[in-house]
């Protein structure tokens, strides 16, 4: 099993309930935050796109975060998501420093936090990630790559679809429709 | 003259105003909070029907809480039309105005204390004896009609309620004349109906979607956002015109970067090419509509080459839009748009908008517009409403006789003692708008508000407005309070349910409350006859065959359609609502009133050298200024910017997150700075903002200073003559690179 997220650039709109919605559900502090909004606009006017994305954690197959955490806390769980066991965590930040996408943070109460796909909290129930659920647009997919009826695999097999600087050589686990 | 209204900072109130007073609320026998009322979802958890009060798109949800039995998290209801179990940023974040520590929390009545304005807390029933004596003393020396209801909300219903028994039908809706007006004005003229809210919009079987500056996505309208994806999925064509890059307009096939101000003229000359081309329905236009032959005529002027010169799009781009809208009818929305109080000339825009539809044959058709349909409900017995003597109308005498709603500006002009001028209204209700941001022309508002013998302001959050209020009336929010059931059209009929999920915080009431003790204090008790809302509700709902248990469980009921299908069949006979019984490609009613009965082009008014248009929209994680001092949201978003194209920048020396104050044509100068975006995604022109920042009230802790206002900025407005819609989009700023120099402010 390889839990994996793709959202279609075509249609999200940068609204970011994706990111108030993880807020909400996983106790994220005000301030704070597991996924994010990026929007790039090229070109000059009137020639001009923007692509728009909800970032997070991309659950990295070849995670640089687990292997430069001094206590373990970082580390692989069910379908490859990468977690952070919070008590074990003593919040020397190297795990921050080595991610390539600044997907991580210092929570107030002493550990690093970030995205969980939701994996014990809803995945584990059968349910989406909370940022899948609720947006409005319904342009994200999660699932098991292994599984090729999921709709995620289906997804990435029918669209055109990029990851986030490959070069790292990361393997990330979240995907972008173009 | 000092002011008889000075604007009080509600801060100047004691700690005391921060207290729980608990003790002063007594809940009705019959109303727990215990989890008894809740229902399990599918995986047990506990939930409470709500409907979203974030926007007026109202979607149906659920509330969720901790173990605690702190109001956690809320999410869509799956069964509701207007979400489809999927809420917007603002809907999701919805907790914040909740837990907001800036909340109203105690009635407070404007008092002096050694020369000085204050706000001094009340009790309840002080403060609800003091307006109820009020409004007896203006009743009796000036007739009730002279008093006006400005509402923005679910709980206006109440107070709406509550003026009619008063005998006043001065009830306005200011998203009317500063909002929607012009499209409804427009499309009733044409189709004999309204467009309504929900848009009765069949987006999600669309094949071509038509943009005019209404920016979908950042507009966050649930529903149509959601289609709008759907409609993107299955391929649609969508035709965005806009002078910024707007977030649709980047989904688009074809964005239309239009010179702003020259809608109309594209639009006319997109009916002269379907009809030229003989693009248009044209067994659809000859059963259904009434004066083809005129219109033809009319817009043959109107050719791509001459748009060009006015638009500055290029022809063939005219064209080949053209064309894709003729291949895609009838599954072609020309969207009528949701603001469209732009230059004065919105009705007759709207109506180029309709008829544009109207020749595509995509009125009732399938991915164009719908027949929508509404559940009725009884309503609760009550005496006859007292006829009032006069109404707004009076005020002005053979004017805006197509308006279909009450003018909220028309009730601010009138407000101003003017000799030429009957029925000078002497008592305003604000719920939940913020008047000082929505109206135009603040000098007027302001004006207007001096002149009053009682403002009262319901209002969950201190605003602009409450600040010049004579008696301040918090509500609770939405979550911690009934309202009565949404029935909002819909493809399918449907009620939702909203009740409270927590016990009101601090010394705050809900609406309904409020209006009927304040109907018992003005022996007007009969008109609320019921003893609570659980019961009304409850009596409500057994009439139509379900019950308040029921709706506690399910939160959203659908019904079956009573009437036909959702579009009209190819051949069917169908006498529209209009005076021709057709559509009016031709407008008899306007005619009637001595306007154009088919639109032309007028130019308007461009800026003056250095100036640049001022452009405002949406941002999809607030509501104007209601939402923006909530904790979440402002998370999400925390100031607005000005956006500035690079060319602009350039000649001004401005740089990315630099400070500026704006100046407009009058000069008015904005009383905050506002941070500069660089961005070629608007036009070299204009300048854009999103509305609702720039907030002058202190005691909202996160709003306060933040971002600039553009509403300050609007001090000249373009009358729209057929409906008194206030036209916004002609106002025109300039950069201030120095702080100005103080003069004296006027909050
Ligand atoms: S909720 Fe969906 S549409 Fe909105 S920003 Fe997130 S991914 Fe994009
Ligand atoms: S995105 Fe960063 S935090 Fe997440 S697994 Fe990869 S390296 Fe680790
Ligand atoms: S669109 Fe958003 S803010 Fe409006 S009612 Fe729906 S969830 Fe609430």
């Amino acid at each position: 099993m390889r839990y994996a997220m793709a959202i279609d650039t075509k249609k999200c709109v940068g609204c970011s309930d994706c990111v108030v919605a993880c807020q909400t559900e996983n106790n994220v502090p005000i301030g704070y935050c597991r996924d994010w909004i990026v929007e790039v606009t090229d070109g000059t006017y009137p020639q001009l796109e923007i692509e728009i994305r909800s970032e997070r954690c991309n659950h990295c197959e070849n995670a640089p975060c687990v292997r430069c955490c001094p206590t373990g806390a970082s580390h692989y769980e069910d379908g490859g998501t990468v977690l952070v066991t919070h008590h074990k965590c003593i919040g020397c930040g190297a795990c921050i420093a080595s991610c390539p996408y600044d997907a991580r943070y210092s929570h107030p109460d002493g550990y690093v936090d970030k995205c969980t796909f939701c994996l014990d909290n809803r995945v584990k129930k059968g349910e989406d990630p909370a940022c899948v659920s609720v947006c409005p647009t319904k342009c994200m997919y999660f699932g098991d790559l292994d599984d090729p009826n999921s709709d995620v695999s289906r997804v990435l097999k029918m669209r055109k679809w990029k990851t986030l600087i490959p070069e790292a050589g990361t393997k990330p686990h979240v995907y972008y429709l173009i | 003259m000092a002011n008889r209204r000075e604007f009080i900072k509600i801060s100047s109130i004691g700690a005391g105003g921060l207290a729980l007073a608990a003790n002063t609320f007594s809940w009705s026998k019959g109303m727990s909070f215990a989890d008894d009322l809740l229902s399990p979802d599918k995986k047990g958890a506990l939930r409470t029907p709500t409907y979203c009060e974030l926007c007026f798109w109202k979607c149906a949800g659920w509330v969720y809480k901790d173990e605690r039995g702190e109001i956690k998290k809320i999410t869509g209801n799956d069964d509701d039309p207007h979400c489809n179990g999927r809420f917007c940023p603002r809907g999701t974040g919805g907790v914040g105005m909740y837990h907001d520590k800036d909340r109203l929390k105690k009635p407070l009545i404007r008092a002096e204390e050694r020369g000085k304005q204050i706000f001094r807390e009340a009790s309840w029933d002080e403060a609800l004896d003091y307006i109820a004596e009020k409004l007896g003393k203006i009743a009796r020396e000036h007739g009730p009609e002279c008093v006006a209801l400005f509402t923005h909300g679910s709980g206006g219903k109440f107070f709406g309620d509550l003026m009619k028994a008063y005998g006043s039908t001065n009830i306005a809706a200011p998203s009317f004349a500063q909002c929607r007006g012009p499209r409804e004005v427009g499309f009733l003229a044409t189709f004999g109906e309204l467009v309504l809210s929900p848009e009765r919009t069949d987006i999600r079987d669309t094949k071509c979607l038509v943009l005019i500056g209404s920016h979908l996505g950042e507009n966050m309208h649930n529903g149509q956002v959601q289609e709008m994806s759907d409609a993107i999925d299955k391929g649609a064509t969508i035709i965005t015109v806009d002078p910024r890059f707007s977030i649709a307009a980047s989904k688009s096939k074809y964005w239309m970067p239009i010179k702003p101000a020259t809608d109309l003229a594209l639009l006319l000359t997109w009916i002269n090419l379907i009809i030229e081309n003989e693009w248009y329905d044209k067994d659809y236009v000859e059963k259904y509509t009434y004066g083809f032959d005129v219109l033809k005529e009319r817009v043959k002027p109107y050719t791509p080459q001459w748009a060009y010169g006015i638009t500055g799009l290029k022809p063939e781009m005219i064209y080949d839009t053209a064309k894709a809208m003729h291949d895609a009818s009838p599954a072609v929305i020309v969207h009528p748009g949701r603001h469209v109080t732009w230059y004065g000339d919105d009705t007759q825009r709207s109506r180029a908008v309709a008829i544009l539809n109207a020749l595509l044959g995509s009125w009732g058709r399938r991915g164009g517009f719908y027949y929508p349909e509404k559940a009725s409900l009884p309503d609760y017995p009550h005496p006859p409403y007292p006829k009032p003597k006069r109404t707004w109308r009076d005020a002005f005498p053979g004017k805006f006789n197509l308006a279909n709603e009450v003018l909220s500006t028309g009730i601010c002009d009138a407000s101003i003692p003017n000799t030429a001028r009957d029925c000078t209204f002497k008592a305003w209700l604000v719920y939940g708008t913020n008047l000082i941001k929505t109206l135009p022309e603040r000098k007027k508002t302001l004006e207007a508000i001096q002149n009053l013998e009682l403002l009262v302001a319901i209002d969950t959050m201190p605003m602009e407005i409450t600040g010049y209020a004579d008696v301040i009336l918090p509500e609770c929010t939405y979550l911690e309070r009934y309202d009565m059931l949404r029935t909002n059209p819909h493809r399918e009929p449907n009620i939702a349910l909203r009740m409270p999920a927590a016990k009101p915080k601090y010394d705050t009431k809900p609406a309904w409350w409020m209006a009927k003790k304040l109907a018992d204090k003005m022996g007007l008790g009969d008109y609320f006859a019921w003893n609570d809302i659980e019961e009304l509700l409850d009596w409500q709902l057994k009439k139509i065959g379900s019950s308040l248990d029921e709706m506690k469980r399910i939160g959203v009921k659908k019904f079956p359609r009573q009437y036909d299908d959702l579009y009209f069949w190819p051949d069917q006979d169908f006498i529209f609502n209009t005076n021709s019984g057709k559509i009016e490609l031709y407008s008899t009613d306007l005619e009637k009133e001595g306007f154009d009965p088919i639109p032309k082009y007028t130019p308007h008014p461009e800026p003056p050298e250095g100036y640049y248009r001022l452009i405002y929209g949406r941002a999809p994680m607030h509501t104007f200024s209601r939402t923006i001092n909530n904790p979440n949201l402002v998370d999400l978003m925390d100031e607005n910017t000005v956006w500035v194209n690079p060319k602009v920048a350039k000649i001004w020396y401005l740089e990315n997150g630099q400070e500026v104050y704006l100046q407009n044509q009058d000069g008015v100068i904005s009383k905050f700075p506002i941070k500069v975006r660089v961005t070629e995604r608007i036009r070299w022109d204009s300048v854009y903002m999103v509305h609702g920042f720039g907030h002058s009230n202190k005691k909202l802790s996160r709003a306060y200073g933040k971002g600039g206002s553009d509403s300050e900025l609007i001090s000249k407005v373009m009358l729209d003559p057929v409906m008194g819609g206030t036209g916004m989009r002609g106002n025109f700023v300039t950069f201030l690179t120095e702080k100005p120099v103080e003069e004296e402010v006027a909050s």
